[in-house]
């Protein structure tokens, strides 16, 4: 075409990025195998496969498909490597993490067009989004490692964590669990996804340039199957792993008990909320953002615009005329918007969930534009006249797709956002800050942004609620992942403890009066929605003293009860509204009013446990100074302000996680039972607790105390009975948002595999015991961390 | 002035705008957000772009949309006569013959100048399509009496100029005072008569891109054919985020009554890149008709220079040097 005739057309012409560096680097990794111990190495395995540009279909390189034996010698590599890396220092790890960002901006180049060869994705993303991101995770975490021994001085590194990415952001992913595992002190073995292995092998060369020490990074390429060795492998310490929630629930079941410390980075199905007093074109642009950013492959994509009734039809009509400017095509070319999808099997997955849309009668759009025919391409796709029962408004579609709906209130656009499995992210546009505000911590979402979609960043952690996930990536938060307390390796052995099964002649001892007369009988019911409740089975166990007496009876809990104890605590949503001051009241009335009964727990302890006397004050003194630490607390674990480079904030607020299962242990009956729920309570949990099977008459006899201390009912919700049985039931139930179990080893694999359903937070204790006198091991930061989850709300202003 | 290549099109002139009542709601619901604005402005220079021969027409293109512009204390008329020429003759023959774009005969949108220069630049351009626009109405602060600034559109429009650039009172906009701005800008409009009325907002002293926003609406809604960024004197002149709140204006009023209002970012472009950021913005926010000088006009003295040397390494392959282009 001549310039005149442009002149008078005013069209694009191609604006192509020059892969002749990446290409020339492809002709030399034509088959770079692993990366293991330092150097690149032949797979033992000696199978191979292909990896191809999505955009053309073209053969790239041959990847090795690591098998047992490669996966066995990289976990011996990192393994050989950790004690050396810990021992560095947060200093001379510094050092090195600052290196690699200075060699990612070096080689930044490079590294955009390879990932854009190898994923598909637009030039103008890895260029301006990708790769600058890794830069600065690197960067962020180089200051982490320099300031780890004194910012967390009671913590040490993991291990050896197995790390496991996916193919939307593959170089990104790789540093958000490279950086924060190795400043932390941990060594690592990491398998890229099998579609976009390149970049992980050119950090590989990285990682040679900048001089780590051999083993320090261990990068091992395969499919599912290999991923699945480095899960199953005994020699490592912690997994991360981001990709589907499918995959994640099987990493779950399949670690469940091994003592691995997890955290999942899983999917989503992200609601973009537009109000009628938003900058409603600001709005559109921020929807190319969420949801036409990255092909839509994104985990946290907003893929479901609500928007108000009052401008649905002005928002529908604009979303329209943006759509058919989006450009698809070359992803190599800077001016494309969309590129190409990863691979022909994401392809018939996005193909194949638009028909369900369709089939279902919803209303689908699209640009009048073709797409480009060869390669693996898709156009930006509007679905409208859907509702929350339609296949494509639950499912995650994972490619260009947006599905749209309307609300009438705040409260339904609420209802509606949180009417998903999912809880990654969230995008609230109003230009009314008391509105957005108030939005946004109603959101079930790990991620808040307000006027504003996608923003990343090192300093603030990204990760979700119910199916989306647990734990962090990015912050101080993200870094707690990559940690472990120092007393965990110092803990003993749990062991249960079993009672004489007890006489049936009835023990006067604890009655204590009334010679003459027979004792009132006294049967423990269930504590249910704040009042005593019969069993729903009907039966009631014998509690025994140590000595063999009777000492009472206790409800004999099922299913039902706690199905009852959830629903309960799943009403009593008032509890986490209180402010912290009226929940540190209440904690605080509850250890006065336990005080003034301190002489009959300690009877009680002392009866059941056959502790001395003094033994048994010492833990009843203890649970009334925990329950102080834990109101003293409830309003004082404040949040964060990060500082994103944004005009604006990221507030980093923790939230209660909603309704927390507890399961105590057998020992200090009382003062653990309260270790647990305090904590939970103080940061605005609803708890359902069951107490020591052994010991439950500790627990069983705070519901007087629970009843004089204002206490609202369903906030705390107790169970008897058999304790590793109702754990499973409570471990299963989809209502309870996470369990902390302390008791058995095979009683902790229980319940992580339990917990799949709705992949329920768990902390266990795979069966150590737990010091509840010592400062460290029995309270402190760590429970209130766990009691919560971190949402971090970004707030971009300026007028 | 030779003439081979036929009008495009979407360069006739477009329809005089005949205004519409001002309505508060619309007025009051406007927003803008500003992170939002500036992210939008700060991608679309990465999200499009155009290379080689896309490069060259762009830019002639920009040079066709200039508002080849001399607002100094020290004009003279040797000094205008000297841009008049550069008007007519914008590129060396011999550049646009290596870019095969000799026949297209192209000159820039219009020359740019104070009222008592409008004269001088009438006759200097006297057989050319090319219009002269004058400033008026107190430029640049725009407030000198009503009666002044309305003499000065008067004898502007006697003395041949083709385009009224006015300037509005600031004050209304920081007021509040939206009544009073639309009597103005209506006023100034019905002063100008057949010629076209060109707005200056004057955005680097309105505060925000809601005051940009609402200030861009009443204008339109008071006549003005085009709305232009800035005088050039203001601390901050024409910028992509204030180009891309007074585009959604445009926009707007476009979708409501099917009339196109022009737009002209002025003040602060002098690189061929700041011109096709412009040009993009254009064309992703409102379309290809505002790709011509009927809708778009970039107010600039330096820029042309640039673009020249632009062109000179597209056609040659070497670097080019300023000294190479005739001064303007």
């Amino acid at each position: 075409m001549t310039i005149a005739e442009i002149y008078a057309r005013m069209d694009y012409g191609p604006a192509p990025e020059d892969a002749a560096d990446a290409r020339a680097w492809l002709a030399q990794h034509q088959q770079a195998g692993l990366f293991i111990g330092g150097k690149f190495v032949t797979p033992r395995s000696k199978a191979w496969f292909d990896t191809i540009n999505p955009a053309t279909s073209k053969n790239l390189a041959r990847i090795a498909q690591a098998g047992a034996s490669d996966i066995d010698a990289a976990v011996a590599a990192a393994r050989k490597a950790q004690p050396g890396w810990a021992k560095a220092g947060g200093h001379a790890r510094a050092r090195y993490l600052y290196a690699l960002a200075r060699l990612v901006q070096k080689h930044s180049r490079l590294l955009a067009v390879l990932e854009t060869l190898d994923n598909g994705k637009p030039i103008r993303e890895t260029r301006d989004i990708d790769i600058p991101l890794v830069a600065r995770h690197f960067y962020h975490h180089a200051g982490w490692a320099q300031l780890l021994e004194s910012e967390f001085p009671a913590y040490e590194p993991v291990g050896v964590a197995g790390q496991i990415i996916p193919w939307n952001f593959p170089l990104l992913m790789l540093a958000w669990k490279i950086a924060p595992a190795l400043a932390a002190g941990n060594t690592v073995v990491l398998k890229p996804a099998e579609f976009t292995s390149l970049s992980a092998l050119a950090f590989a060369e990285l990682v040679i340039e900048a001089g780590l020490p051999a083993g320090v990074v261990n990068i091992v390429t395969g499919d599912g199957r290999t991923g699945e060795l480095i899960v199953g492998h005994k020699g490592i310490d912690k997994l991360a792993f981001t990709g589907s929630t499918e995959v994640g629930r099987k990493i779950r079941a399949a670690t469940a008990g091994s003592g691995k410390k997890l955290t999942l980075e899983l999917g989503g199905k992200s609601p973009f909320l537009v109000f009628d007093d938003a900058d409603i074109d600001g709005a559109v642009e921020g929807l190319v953002d969420a949801i036409w950013f990255n092909q839509g492959q994104v985990c946290c994509a907003g893929s479901r615009l609500l928007v108000q009734e009052s401008v649905q039809d002005t928002v529908i009509a604009k979303v329209k005329a943006r759509m058919q400017k989006l450009r698809v095509g070359d992803p190599l070319d800077k001016a494309i918007d969309i590129g190409a999808i990863v691979a022909p099997v994401q392809l018939a997955r996005i193909e194949k969930l638009v028909a369900a849309g369709k089939a279902e009668g919803a209303t689908l759009w699209q640009p009048d534009w073709a797409r480009p025919k060869e390669g693996c391409f898709y156009p930006p796709t509007l679905f409208t006249g859907v509702s929350p029962s339609s296949t494509i408004v639950q499912e995650e579609i994972f490619g260009p797709v947006l599905v749209a709906m309307s609300f009438r209130t705040p409260a339904e656009a609420v209802a509606l956002a949180n009417n998903t499995r999912y809880g990654l992210a969230a995008s609230v546009w109003s230009e009314s800050l008391s509105l957005a505000l108030d939005i946004a911590p109603k959101l079930k979402a790990g991620v808040v942004w307000i006027n504003s979609t996608n923003m990343f960043d090192a300093a603030a952690g990204f990760g979700g609620y119910r199916e989306s996930g647990f734990g962090r990536e990015g912050g101080r938060e993200g870094l707690y992942e990559y940690l472990r307390p120092a007393w965990e390796r110092r803990a003993k052995p749990y062991s249960a403890i079993t009672p004489p099964s007890a006489r049936k002649t009835r023990s006067h001892r604890t009655q204590g009066e009334g010679e003459s007369l027979p004792p009132i009988d006294r049967t423990a019911k269930m504590y249910i929605g704040g009042k005593q409740t019969r069993p729903d089975g009907g039966h009631s166990r014998r509690v025994s003293a140590a000595d063999g007496t009777l000492l009472g009876a206790v409800g004999e809990g099922n299913r039902k009860d706690i199905r009852d104890a959830v629903e309960a605590a799943s009403k009593a949503e008032a509890w986490s509204k209180l402010s912290g001051h009226a929940r540190a009241q209440i904690l605080y009335f509850i250890a006065e009013n336990l005080s003034a009964r301190a002489a009959e727990f300690t009877q009680r302890i002392a009866a059941m446990t056959g502790a001395t006397k003094a033994q048994a004050r010492r833990e009843v003194e203890a649970s009334i100074r925990r329950l102080f630490t834990y109101a003293a607390w409830a309003d004082k674990y404040d949040g964060a302000a990060h500082a994103v480079p944004i005009r604006g904030q990221a507030l980093a607020m923790p939230e209660p996680l909603g309704v927390v299962g507890v399961v105590a242990p057998d020992e200090a009956p009382l003062l653990a039972f309260v270790s647990m729920a305090a904590p939970l309570l103080a940061m605005g949990n609803r708890v359902v607790a069951i107490p020591s099977e052994s010991y439950p008459l500790a627990a069983t006899d705070l519901y007087q105390v629970l009843d004089t201390s204002d206490l609202p009912g369903g906030a705390l919700n107790i169970v008897t009975g058999a304790r590793d049985v109702l754990a499973k039931t409570l471990a299963e139930h989809d209502g309870v948002d996470a369990l902390w179990y302390v008791g058995s080893a095979p009683g902790s694999a229980s319940v992580e595999r339990a917990s799949i359903g709705n992949l329920k937070q768990c902390w266990v204790n795979y069966g150590k015991q737990r010091d509840w006198y010592d400062a460290e091991a029995g309270e402190g930061r760590d429970y209130l961390r766990r009691a919560t989850q971190v949402k971090n709300i970004w707030i971009p202003y300026g007028e | 002035m030779s003439s081979g290549a036929a009008i495009h099109p979407l360069a006739r002139p477009e329809a005089r705008n005949p205004g519409m009542m001002l309505d508060r709601g619309v007025l009051d619901a406007l927003r803008v957000n500003l992170s939002a604005s500036e992210r939008r402005a700060a991608t679309l220079g990465a999200r499009r772009t155009v290379k080689k021969e896309w490069q060259a027409a762009w830019l002639l293109k920009a040079i066709a949309c200039m508002d080849l512009t001399t607002l100094s204390g020290d004009d003279t008329p040797g000094r205008v006569e000297r841009l008049c020429a550069k008007a007519l003759r914008p590129v060396r023959q011999e550049l646009l013959d290596a870019l095969g774009c000799g026949a297209l005969g192209l000159t820039v949108g219009a020359v740019c100048v104070y009222p008592t220069l409008v004269a001088t630049a009438v006759k200097a351009l006297k057989g050319s399509r090319i219009p002269v626009a004058s400033v008026a109405t107190g430029f640049p602060a725009g407030l000198t009496p009503m009666a002044a600034r309305l003499t000065e559109i008067k004898v502007a429009v006697a003395d041949g100029a083709a385009e009224i650039d006015i300037v509005i009172t600031r004050a209304h906009v920081l007021t509040g005072d939206w009544d009073a701005l639309y009597d103005e800008v209506k006023t100034f409009r019905a002063a100008c008569g057949p010629v076209h009325m060109k707005a200056i907002l004057a955005t680097g002293e309105l505060a925000t891109l809601r005051n940009v926003a609402k200030a861009s609406w009443v204008a339109i809604c008071a006549g003005a054919d085009f709305i232009k960024t800035s005088t050039g004197k203001e601390p901050v002149n024409a910028t992509l985020p204030v180009a891309l709140t007074m585009a959604r204006m445009i926009r707007a009023y476009h979708q409501a009554t099917g009339i196109r209002i022009g737009f002209k970012p002025a003040g602060g472009i002098s690189t061929a890149k700041d011109a096709l950021g412009y040009l993009l913005l254009m064309n992703e926010e409102l379309g290809r008709a505002w790709l011509e000088p009927s809708l778009l006009r970039l107010g600039a003295s330096t820029l042309l220079t640039d673009i020249e040397r632009q062109l000179e390494h597209l056609a040659s392959g070497r670097y080019s040097a300023a000294h190479r282009h005739p001064m303007g």
